[in-house]
């Protein structure tokens, strides 16, 4: 099992030495920082004074390293538009990311969790139907428009919660669950799936067989079993709230990571998006890394490989 | 000679109903795909009136079934008095294209890698599977709107960034699926007799691994036109004149307060033809995968 553990380690590593690469060369291919920075009348020596003074003149090989070795040491370079460390910007805003993505992840559980395993001993009944058919529609349906129609709904007609913005516990509330719908919609179905075939299994036939009560074989034996692909997939869906809240963010005036994401996008502030995507990366491949230790602990197979 | 009542040809309503009942999924999907196509293909004709005609006099007017609403406008109207329903079905051209088109360049790249990793193993299956999971770990829709708005946006530039996104999901089930048929004897005897490679490739290999390809694809699909969606909405999408479901969410944003139906229809139309594509994909998967086959 340590072996397992060190392997899916190692992996994790390269993995984020890969995505540090590609972000580096991406940023570098899309246009010179200096162009965007330097004044309008700003002269060809103002500029090459500028490369030089921000190390742009150096090679390629030499700028990745020391970038690689100061992210290292928590220092993801300096925001040039916003006049600030890109360490200090991420870190005012991931508060509210962080405080979003939980507050989205535990809603996407307390409705998928429940509702799924409803929906598959029910197998078959209305219940089921209706209930698949709306996750199908969550599924397909985008979840930013699904933030907007909410609105219109709760903050416009009803006017029970405020349109957008950040404040008071009530501004949570429309943000976590346009986030929640889509994470929701996506686990109660696997949820539904993986309990059916668990219940199908052979050592659930056993515990029936020995005469267990039916509470029993399904919230202790089913249960676990059941939750084992539940455990990736929500670990994954964790990674992609903390990571892919850009949208969300976005429309309702979100104070988090995501929105600085954007717009530093649309102001070509290139060491603040290396520094975001770096950063969603390495929560990507860390929450990864964590699942496949739960993994061990919830499945006793998996000590055996 | 007896027939035993079992083996009679079932009655025709019966056999109507059991097509009917059994392919029930993916009958609504080809239903509604059918008329996001047709709307696309069709839609100078079918559209009642011009995309981009502007009517000042009747901006923000409510779909037909609100009050104040008319049958001139069935949809409504956005803040220049276009006629939403034009919009919504001209927009289909723009999601359903780039949807086309990044599934067939997602298949393409994604097919390839899937086939040379499962294919020759070893360091080319470790170098393709380490490429798989960089980009299985990169933020994507960031990744994609910073791509779009360095290099500019346009039709090819939103494809080629969508196919990035989707060609992953090729690669891992192409890959899993070639590992299993490379071990098959009939692969190692055309191998003993020398067919070269890619004969082997293209001929024993690739018609078994047609159908998974397929199902990928319909999902897919469903996948890159919520993708155009949400890249529209962000102002990096396809762009232009030409009206597509993501812009017109964008333009809406703006006017939720007072003209919901800006944002309800393309957001319904992009809904719709989703789930058509996941229908499509859940019916294909049950149909080609035996081991789910009832």
């Amino acid at each position: 099992m340590p072996l397992f553990l060190f392997k899916r380690f190692l992996q994790a590593l390269l993995v984020l030495i890969g995505v540090s690469f590609s972000t580096f060369i991406v940023a570098h291919m899309t246009g010179d920082p200096v162009e965007l920075m330097a004044r309008e009348n700003a002269t060809l020596e103002d500029k090459q004074a500028l490369r030089e003074f921000l190390g742009l003149d150096r090679p390629l090989a030499e700028q990745y390293l020391s970038f690689v070795g100061k992210a290292l040491q928590g220092d993801l370079g300096y925001s040039f538009v916003q006049q600030a460390p890109v360490t200090q910007l991420i870190a005012e805003r991931l508060p509210a990311t962080l405080l979003l993505a939980a507050a989205g992840f535990v809603l996407a559980l307390l409705i998928s969790v429940p509702l799924g395993i409803i929906i598959a001993l029910k197998r078959n009944t209305v219940w089921d139907v209706v209930v698949t058919a709306l996750a199908m529609i969550g599924q397909a349906a985008p979840g930013f428009w699904i933030g907007l129609m909410l609105v219109v709904l709760f903050a416009v007609e009803l006017k029970l919660l405020p349109v957008s913005g950040y404040g008071g516990p009530l501004y949570l509330v429309l943000p976590a669950i346009t986030l929640a719908l889509q994470s929701a919609a996506r686990l109660t179905r696997l949820v539904r799936a993986s309990m059916l075939e668990v219940l199908n299994a052979d050592y659930i036939r056993t515990a029936r067989s020995k005469g267990l009560r039916e509470r029993t074989i399904l919230f202790i034996h089913a249960f676990r079993g059941a939750m084992i692909p539940v455990v990736t997939m929500a670990g994954l869906e964790l990674a992609e709230l903390v990571s892919g809240a850009f949208i969300t963010e976005t429309i309702f005036a979100w104070p988090g990571v995501g929105r600085l994401a954007v717009n530093a996008v649309y102001q070509r502030d290139f060491p603040l998006i290396q520094g975001v995507v770096l950063m969603a990366a390495a929560f990507f491949v860390i929450i990864n890394f964590l699942v496949d230790v739960l993994y061990v602990v919830i499945d006793p197979r998996v000590k055996l490989k | 000679m007896t027939v035993p009542v079992a083996d009679r040809p079932a009655s025709r309503p019966f056999a109507v109903r059991r097509f009917f009942a059994r392919h029930t999924i993916g009958l609504i999907g080809l239903t509604i795909l059918l008329c996001a196509v047709s709307a696309a293909l069709f839609a100078p004709w079918i559209a009642p009136h011009p995309p981009s005609a502007v009517n000042l006099m009747a901006r923000l007017a409510p779909p037909a079934w609100v009050e104040g609403g008319s049958m001139t406008h069935l949809l409504g109207t956005d803040n220049l008095g276009r006629d939403i329903l034009s919009r919504v079905i001209y927009g289909a051209q723009v999601s359903l294209s780039v949807g086309a088109g990044a599934v067939v360049l997602g298949a393409i790249i994604g097919s390839s890698v899937g086939l040379l990793a499962g294919y020759f193993g070893g360091w080319v299956d470790a170098v393709l599977s380490f490429l798989i999971n960089v980009q299985l770990s990169f933020p994507f829709t960031l990744l994609a709107i910073f791509l779009l708005a360095s290099f500019g946006g346009g039709f090819v530039s939103v494809v080629v960034v969508v196919a990035l996104a989707t060609w992953v999901n090729y690669a891992r089930v192409v890959r899993g699926q070639v590992m299993s048929v490379t071990n098959q004897d009939y692969v190692e005897a055309a191998r003993t007799v020398g067919v070269p490679t890619l004969r082997i490739l293209r001929h024993y290999i690739l018609p078994n691994i047609l159908s998974p390809i397929i199902v990928v694809a319909s999902f897919s699909m469903a996948q890159a036109i919520l993708t155009e969606a949400a890249l529209s909405f962000l102002g990096v999408g396809v762009g232009g004149t030409q009206p597509s479901w993501g812009m017109m969410l964008n333009d809406g944003r703006n006017y939720l307060q007072n003209a919901w139906w800006m944002t309800a229809m393309p957001g319904i139309a992009t809904a719709l033809t989703v789930l058509a594509g996941n229908l499509c994909g859940d019916w294909l998967q049950d149909r080609t995968d035996p081991r789910l086959r009832k």
